[in-house]
């Protein structure tokens, strides 16, 4: 039996490793990939929990947390897409019209 | 089975709503060039939902084994999102004609966006709020970058989708943490047992990634990086929406989860929404003097916004909030009718928007001026408009909690605010005009604009209209 740490580390670990991707990574396509990585380590938070709770709960808001991520990715990579149609990069640096 | 109706029946708002967008999407599927008929059908079935809503209002409770909230302060969140939803669906039918961006999408978006808003601001367990967050979000996202071969408008919906969902994902490691020391996701059971939980490490990081998540959905420093780009790339009817509506309901679900009657965290977080409040008010109102796009103005005023409404937060009584709900309705007329005025002044490339363009607005469209006037006086809190008695019932009850200190710096700030406001109207009005584009003429923009004015004075002039109501959301 795997104690219950092990498993918040991993998904700490995973999380913190997503999270300096977002914050160092210039492809938007990379950034949204580490922006999964973290929803993904929260589910493992969810269902490590939910093991050891042993409440389903954990578990079925995971379900829910995968048709959000779906959905995000489907409306995530439109929006690159159509950024790409208009520009020919997914840099972040290129991204640059709006300031002040 | 009785159950369930008797539930269905108590969250009739949220039920008409999705109801409404089923009809609209199919509408838009087997009837072509509908748009307007889509504008029109949201609208009245909109009214339907506001009045569901009122009609449930009295039924306060919970529905579905306690997992959402009804009647009270459901209902009273219910009205402010259908009235926003409203309000942008009309002042939209000319100006997306306009700019070239007619889709039948938008209606089906902010529909979607406002079931999410109501299961966010009505959630009683986390997953409904979590799940009511994305589906607003996500409608939201694509409302940003609608005019999708715009520049501006791809780099406004990246930004937001970006650091939207890197939000997401702190709110959602705050839900799992939470869970994990509590064994539950449901408020009520959360706030029953949060006091044996003062010292536990794990609920503390969960409660406080769940603040930073909201902090970034309501826009508060240092969180508020998207908030400029976002309002300014975006078209302005749905700058308008995101920056009351969507806002509002962020503040809805902070106070239900933080603050209200199932308060998670039992008033630890006071100091720290305190100092949100703080940095959003003068990095707000001092940012914005030096802008010369009124879209980036108003958006930093937004910030600021958000934190005068975040003092109430912090005070946390039952007085602040029904203080913050009033300023939330205050501010849906205000700041709608505000980016209402800026879309009729745009031109068909979504020019024309720095603060310039308004230069002898005044005399050439005197209407159109006065109401622009209106809204800016409102937004100072100038009485006695709506924008006054915001600001005065959250400073009221922060004051009888001890806050002091924090309605001073919010009426320093509010002190600096009325140069950046009041230069528009001195643009408006003393500046003759150098631009001679004519500004073309909307029927139901301008309705849509004079029932935003009139929300803005009916409420100043009439306060206790919704302070009554507001005192019996509980």
């Amino acid at each position: 039996m795997i104690p219950i740490s092990h498993y918040l580390i991993l998904s700490a670990v995973m999380f913190t490793i997503g999270c300096a991707g977002v914050l160092t990574r210039r492809n938007a396509i990379i950034i949204f990939m580490c922006i999964e990585l973290m929803l993904n380590s929260v589910n493992l938070t969810f269902v490590a929990f939910s093991a050891y709770l042993g409440d389903s709960a954990g578990q079925i808001i995971v379900f829910f947390v995968m048709a959000v991520a779906a959905a995000e990715a489907a409306v995530g990579l439109a929006i690159v897409l159509a950024l790409f149609r208009n520009k020919k990069s997914v840099d972040i640096n290129d991204v640059n019209i709006l300031k002040w | 089975m009785q159950q369930l109706l008797q539930d269905t029946l108590a969250t009739a708002p949220l039920g008409v709503t999705i109801l409404l967008s089923l009809v609209v999407i199919l509408l838009h599927s087997f009837v072509k060039n509908s748009e307007r008929a889509q504008a029109m059908v949201s609208v009245a079935g909109l009214a339907i939902a506001a009045a569901a809503a009122f009609w449930t209002f009295p039924m306060r409770g919970t529905a579905f084994s306690g997992m959402v909230m009804t009647g009270g302060y459901a209902s009273a969140m219910s009205v402010l999102f259908i009235a926003g939803a409203a309000l942008t669906i009309l002042l939209a039918r000319d100006y997306l004609g306009k700019i070239g961006a007619d889709f039948g999408e938008f209606h089906i978006l902010v529909l979607l966006a406002v079931t999410g808003m109501m299961a966010f601001a009505s959630g009683l367990d986390l997953i409904v709020t979590f799940i009511g967050l994305e589906v607003m979000s996500v409608c939201l996202y694509v409302l940003a970058g609608m005019t999708r071969g715009r520049l501006e408008a791809n780099e406004a919906s990246l930004k937001y989708f970006l650091l939207g969902a890197f939000a997401t994902g702190f709110f959602l490691y705050g839900i799992a943490l939470i869970y994990g020391a509590a064994g539950t996701t449901n408020l009520a059971a959360i706030a029953q047992s949060a006091s044996a939980r003062a010292q536990d490490p794990l609920f503390l990081a969960g409660c406080g990634l769940l603040l930073v998540g909201f902090a970034f959905k309501v826009g508060a420093v240092p969180f508020h990086m998207w908030v400029p780009d976002v309002y300014e790339g975006a078209p302005s009817v749905v700058t308008g929406f995101m920056s009351t509506a969507a806002k509002a309901s962020a503040f809805a679900a902070f106070m239900l989860v933080f603050i209200a009657k199932f308060d998670i965290a039992h008033g630890r977080i006071s100091l720290a929404l305190a100092m949100l409040s703080v940095a959003s008010m003068v990095l707000g109102n001092v940012v914005a003097i030096s802008q010369t796009s009124i879209k980036r103005m108003l958006a930093y005023s937004s910030i600021a916004h958000a934190g005068y409404m975040l003092i109430g937060l912090a005070a946390g009584t039952p007085a602040a909030i029904s203080g913050v709900l009033f300023y939330l309705l205050s501010y849906l007329f205000t700041n709608i009718g505000a980016f209402g005025v800026v879309s009729i002044i745009e031109n068909e490339k979504q020019e024309n928007v720095s603060i310039e363009s308004f230069a002898g607005l005044g005399t050439r469209r005197p209407l159109l001026g006065a109401l622009m006037s209106l809204f800016l006086f409102s937004l100072v809190g100038l009485p006695p408009l709506s924008g006054f008695f915001g600001k005065y019932y959250i400073f009221y009850a922060a004051i009888a909690e001890g806050y002091t200190w924090l309605t001073i710096v919010g009426v320093l700030t509010s002190m600096i605010s009325i140069y950046y406001y009041l230069r528009v109207v001195v643009v408006m009005y003393f500046r003759s005009d150098t631009d001679a584009t004519a500004v073309p003429v909307t029927t139901l923009g301008t309705a849509s604009l004079l029932l935003s004015a009139a929300g803005v004075l009916v409420f100043g002039f009439f306060p206790r209209l919704i302070t009554d109501i507001a005192d019996t959301l509980f």
